[in-house]
């Protein structure tokens, strides 16, 4: 099992506030890797640091590119993460591109391809034969994701528009197209209703089993998280407090404590049994 | 009813210059939601590199206008949209992320150094240029009143339109028009899908200034006569034009602009002339009382 990303002793401080402290995490390729915590933990703070939201305090940020080799991504700047380490997330709101149709918000996610083969758009706008060649393989991958996620009928709806459960998958392929060897997803399963996290869960075990895409998973629907990641890592005040397979995890008495609190009577023997 | 048609001809004329110019205005605005102080001085600035170029055609004697126009249209756009690259990098870039006052102080500054050096190096006299496009057709005479329609007002107004059209299709067709939509509607997740937005708001500048440059170049072909002081007067009635039409909408700063120039030739023509700016600052306000978001503005709902 090789190792895609791995995360040494990162720090994220925000003045006196300690969001991330001395986190250190192995992501293997073509797992899911899930990522639980109480709110406030820090776990998407630790999906900023990755994306070059944010430039972390200390630590560092290895990607172990298939193609390109180690790059490391806390020196990267936003939008090379995307183009050159092929990391891409999602957002816990939301964060389509509303005023545009949904397969506009699906091409603009292919833009680097484009522009090189656009030239930077002088061959985009005199529609020379290499860019409209692009522009079908754009469309094409949009398309087959569409498929895919059951999102043609949308294809030409302002994505603003549409339902929530339906937004929330015009997001992950958006992100696909991308074409990610690490996808971060931050709750990906939040308002979706039993059925489409079913069919979520479904997706992920396609996008990693099948696609060998290596997914980080941050999401409190435990029926999500336990049924789908190959591993887990837990969270609390920017700490890994456990590690491990679900089964291991769910019964750790220290993600017990931090998820339930600490039971005064059974202190001495380390938490409750859940 | 002929001096009315004679009117509206001037004021689509004047129109389209003020609507080139709100389109800066409003794309700029739509990208950081901030309005460009400097880019009235841009609009000066490219008056002033068409005056030179016009000067230069004139002294290597090349007497064919479609060519010369064609040149100096090409010249402007391109040191104009190099003024707006640096109006950006200097005045903008590095106070990203600041505090939102910071970057239209340094736009005001921008304004007032491109101002001086324009009057340092080129003097504070109005400067004329001889009449580039001569003459006109009739279009209609009545025993009181002859409707004429300049070459250059036809001409004008053919280029505005022309320049719409190429960038409605720029900004709604092509990959860069999709990106800068998307750093439009939001800027950091579309750096997160690979957008450099820098370069983005950099093009976006750098547009705007390239019709404003179009614009400069009409003003010098109609009027004649340039100063250093024109960039602000123009820039606060397309800025209106910009507010008018909705600011953050291209079709609105069209709008804008058109209706702008109308009223004010009308006002000019029917009550006092010298009141004209009166007029067009008496809409800015209403529209800022009454309809904030402009004709094609849609306001801004924030869900929380």
């Amino acid at each position: 099992m090789s190792t895609l990303l791995s995360v040494r002793e990162l720090t994220m401080r925000f003045g006196g506030l300690t969001a991330i402290d001395q986190l250190s995490l192995e992501v293997p390729a073509s797992k899911i890797t899930g990522i639980i915590g109480p709110n406030g933990a820090g776990k998407t703070t630790l999906f900023n640091c990755l994306t070059g939201f944010y430039k972390p305090t200390t630590g560092t940020l290895r990607l172990n590119h298939p193609d390109r080799g180690e790059i490391r991504l806390e020196s990267l700047p936003s939008h090379r993460v995307a183009r050159d380490a092929q990391v891409v997330r999602t957002f816990q709101n939301i964060r389509l591109f509303p005023k545009m149709t949904v397969l506009e918000n699906l091409i603009v996610a292919q833009h680097n391809v484009l522009q090189r083969a656009s030239k930077f758009s002088i061959a985009g706008i005199f529609a020379l034969p290499g860019y409209r060649k692009a522009e079908g393989e754009a469309m094409a991958r949009a398309g087959t994701w569409l498929h895919r996620l059951n999102l043609e009928q949308f294809a030409d709806h302002a994505a603003g528009d549409l339902p929530y459960g339906i937004q929330r998958r015009i997001e992950i392929a958006r992100a696909l197209c991308v074409n990610p060897v690490l996808l971060c997803l931050d709750e990906p399963a939040a308002g979706l209703n039993p059925r489409e996290s079913a069919e979520l869960n479904e997706l992920l075990l396609y996008l990693s089993g099948e696609l060998g895409i290596a997914i980080l998973l941050i999401e409190h629907d435990m029926s999500v998280v336990m049924n789908v990641s190959d591993h887990i890592c837990v969270i609390n005040y920017g700490r890994k407090i456990a590690e491990g397979s679900p089964e291991k995890v769910q019964n750790d008495p220290h993600v017990i404590k931090a998820y339930l609190g600490e039971d005064d009577e059974d202190e001495a023997s380390g938490g409750i049994a859940a | 009813m002929a001096y009315a048609l004679q009117q509206l001809i001037n004021g689509l004329t004047l129109g389209s210059m003020y609507g080139l110019i709100a389109i800066g205005y409003t794309m700029v605005y739509g990208i950081i939601g901030m309005i460009n102080f400097a880019h009235g001085d841009i609009f000066m600035v490219s008056a002033f590199i068409a005056v030179t170029a016009f000067t230069l055609l004139a002294a290597a004697d090349v007497s064919s206008i479609p060519l010369a126009l064609t040149f100096v249209l090409i010249v402007s756009i391109f040191f104009t949209s190099a003024y707006g690259w640096a109006v950006e990098r200097i005045a903008y870039r590095p106070l990203r992320g600041s505090t939102r006052l910071a970057p239209l102080i340094s736009a005001i500054g921008m304004s007032i150094f491109l101002q001086n050096t324009v009057q340092l190096t080129q003097g504070a006299r109005v400067k004329p240029i001889p009449p580039v496009i001569e003459g006109g057709f009739e279009v209609w005479s009545t025993p009181d009143f002859t409707v004429q329609v300049g070459w250059s007002q036809l001409l004008i107004i053919v280029i505005t339109v022309i320049m719409m059209f190429a960038f409605t299709w720029l900004i709604t067709q092509t990959p860069f028009g999709r990106q800068q939509r998307s750093c439009e509607q939001d800027r950091t997740m579309a750096s997160l899908l690979g957008i450099n937005v820098d370069r983005t708001i950099s093009f976006t500048f750098m547009l705007g200034a390239s019709l404003a440059a179009v614009a400069g170049v009409m003003v010098t072909v109609y009027y004649g006569v340039i100063d250093f002081y024109i960039g602000f007067l123009a820039g606060i009635k397309a800025f209106t034009a910009a507010v008018l039409g909705g600011i953050g909408s291209l079709p609105g700063a069209m709008l804008g602009g058109l209706l702008i120039g109308l009223i004010e030739s009308f006002w000019s023509a029917y009550l006092w002339a010298e009141y004209k700016d009166v007029a067009t600052f008496a809409i800015l306000c209403l529209v800022l009382m009454l309809r904030p978001s402009g004709l094609l503005g849609r306001p801004e709902v924030e869900k929380v």
